[in-house]
């Protein structure tokens, strides 16, 4: 039946090819309504087991630094294309399986949303569980922050050998009475905490000083970040470590990934080689060039994370803004939480700031009560950046704040354009 | 004379950006050069003897039921500014608890304050999306999320009729209800950006209200008409 399923999968796959699609979720689709336990089968075949990676902001990023720092020693099977569902996770194993249904894999690094993790761990017991943070995102599906942070328990309490958590955010915090196996904590010194904030903390006057102690020591620590190299405490020593992704927000994923990555027996010195080297995921900072500019993407779906994504940028101010909110099902439908956002950085930008998607004319409402004025309301995204290319010098940067499906619909556009080549960000 | 703006549990009853509400009326204040003062009000403490305008949002379950004793607390005093001419805009969960009782599913009623003459029972599906709706102000736009159902009694007034979207509770097509100066509503958004009138209205009764008798002067809303334009074309 494996090889059956194997081969289903990936016959829908080379049909997918042939019509010009790429994968996706569909074959996933196909394999697991003809055998549901396909999944739970292959991937329990694995030596290493499967860390799943969840949370509402920085899976994505997580996921591919977490497994490019493991392929330094073992054969890592993840799911890269971004399409964090159980279906997605059954797409990267059929699209790794050799034709005989054998995986050629130590461990499996898996992305998977809130609500799929929880499905996912009924079918397959991971050994490890990696919690983020609990934001609010997408109420409109979860409805409420404190259900998300119920299917995440779940996910916790199925883990076989350890769950990383973040000890900053209580509702990650408290899943640790969940957890079966031992807990490892990361966490940012209490220096930075008024950078990295909860939900509960958005609008809140915070100082460190403010702030109750920590409550669990972390066994990674964030103590000092800035755009060209964080440093970290692994145990009792400390690691300075380029990031090549930007964002301040990646710094703290980049603490989870080293406690994840401490579980399987790398060395401190191994991780931090290795993590260096992970270049950023496309929309997670990824800068791209277009006629001479260059244009940074940085998704931006909740409010937690557009102000994280606002603040990477305070440092280097662009030559150009664009704020793309689409509303889109995918987005969420509901874009009150713009509001939950405080917008007023944007006033010191030296250069205009347009707005752009199904939402633009929000967006630029938006902006307006923040008093930062707005240069231009484009809803079409590439007349959007068009215009942004105009405005910017020769040799100038835009940075596009972006919603999911703006996100993927800019991906094509500038990944379509002759003009433009894709390239890393290097230091 | 400021102009003082309470919102009520900005830090308990803060979601769907409803914090927005307050945003725009102190803009639309200081635009027009007229002093204003925001006071977050929270558990425990007390109204601000001057306030001119009251703003209250919804919350998740946990932050409605922190709230709930000390909202019971208030209710005397809230009810008695009400008479005196205090402008309120109550959304979501603040809205339910201005009426006179939440019937949760299978659990102890809690009782309101008996601000506005509604009642809200659990139903059985969460009703969320995109409303339009019409009203005495004209159109509105917002988004709502909601399991419960109000209902209205004799006293209350819609403050408008579901176009799009559920309002109240799916089945009469009302949306909110008003009494004076009081308006509750399901709609986020938050409401007030997309309807400037309906924020110039508040602002208008919280000047009587502060002694200053001067007429709110125009201010350009293009971008918010377009942006409503805009929402009740999307998908519910």
């Amino acid at each position: 039946m494996d090889v059956v399923s194997t081969w289903l999968g990936k016959g829908v796959q080379g049909s997918l090819r042939l019509v010009g699609r790429t994968g996706g979720t569909l074959p996933g689709k196909v394999v697991e309504s003809v055998d549901a336990t396909f999944l739970a089968r292959r991937l329990g075949t694995l030596p290493h087991g499967v860390t799943v990676v969840s949370g509402t902001n920085g899976k994505t990023t997580t996921t591919k630094m977490l497994a490019h720092v493991l392929a330094g020693r073992y054969r890592v099977l993840t799911n890269p294309t971004g399409s964090n569902f159980t279906r997605g996770a059954v797409s990267a194993v059929v699209d790794s399986s050799t034709w005989g249904g054998r995986l050629d894999h130590d461990l499996a690094v898996l992305e998977l949303d809130e609500a799929y993790a929880a499905r996912f761990v009924e079918q397959v017991a991971p050994r490890r569980v990696v919690v983020l943070n609990v934001l609010r995102d997408q109420m409109d599906r979860f409805g409420e922050i404190d259900h998300t942070a119920r299917l995440l328990g779940r996910a916790v309490a199925a883990a076989t050998a350890e769950v990383v958590l973040n000890r900053d955010d209580p509702r990650v915090a408290a899943l640790a009475e969940h957890a079966q196996v031992p807990v490892r904590w990361f966490g940012v010194a209490p220096s930075l905490r008024p950078v990295f904030r909860s939900d509960d903390e958005l609008h809140a006057e915070m100082t460190a000083e403010s702030l109750p102690p920590p409550r669990h020591v972390a066994d990674v620590e964030l103590l000092d970040y800035s755009p060209s190299a964080s440093l970290y405490r692994i145990g009792d020593r400390q690691f300075r470590i380029p990031l090549r992704a930007e964002g301040a927000h990646n710094a703290q994923n980049a603490a989870a990934v080293v406690a994840a990555a401490l579980g399987e027996g790398l060395s401190e010195s191994e991780i931090a080689d290795r993590l260096a080297d992970v270049p950023p995921a496309f929309g997670r900072g990824e800068s791209v060039a277009v006629r001479g500019r260059t244009v940074v993407l940085q998704l931006a779906k909740n409010p937690g994370g557009f102000r994280l994504a606002l603040l990477s940028q305070a440092e280097q101010p662009p030559d150009v803004s664009v704020v793309a909110i689409n509303d889109e099902y995918a987005d969420g439908r509901d874009v009150s939480w713009l509001w939950d956002v405080d917008f007023s950085s944007l006033r010191g930008t030296r250069g205009p700031v347009l707005t752009a998607g199904t939402r633009a004319a929000d967006m630029a409402l938006r902006l307006r009560y923040d008093e930062v004025p707005v240069a231009a309301v484009v809803p079409d995204l590439v007349g959007a950046v068009d215009q942004a290319v105009a405005a910017a010098p020769e040799g100038g940067r835009i940075v596009v704040y972006t919603t999911y499906t703006a996100m993927w619909r800019l991906h094509e556009l500038l990944r379509d354009r002759p003009a433009s080549r894709r390239r890393g960000r290097r230091r | 004379m400021t102009v003082h703006v309470v919102h009520l549990y900005a830090a308990e009853m803060n979601i769907y950006g409803d914090n927005g509400n307050v945003q725009v009326l102190r803009r639309r204040l200081e635009w027009r050069g007229i002093p204003v003062q925001v006071h977050r009000v929270g558990v425990g403490d007390p109204l601000p003897v001057e306030t001119h305008v009251l703003v209250g949002g919804g919350g998740q379950d946990a932050g409605q039921a922190v709230i709930t004793e000390d909202l019971a607390g208030r209710g005397p005093e809230l009810i008695a500014r009400a008479a005196d001419g205090l402008p309120m805009l109550l959304v979501c969960g603040m809205y339910q608890m201005a009426g006179h009782y939440f019937q949760p599913y299978q659990a102890p009623r809690l009782a309101g304050i008996g601000l506005l003459d509604v009642h809200t029972e659990a139903g059985p599906t969460r009703l969320i999306g995109n409303v339009a709706a019409d009203s005495d102000f004209g159109p509105l736009v917002g988004y709502e999320n909601h399991s419960g159902l109000t209902y209205l009694g004799s006293q209350a007034r819609p403050l408008g009729r579901t176009s799009t979207g559920q309002g109240n509770n799916g089945a009469d097509g009302t949306e909110g209800a008003r009494r004076g100066h009081v308006i509750g509503t399901y709609l986020h958004g938050p409401l007030l950006a997309k309807a400037p009138q309906v924020a110039d209205y508040l602002l208008g009764a919280a000047l009587r209200l502060a002694g200053r008798d001067e007429t709110l002067e125009p201010l350009d809303d293009g971008l918010a008409a377009e942006a409503a334009r805009v929402a009740r074309s999307r998908p519910r």
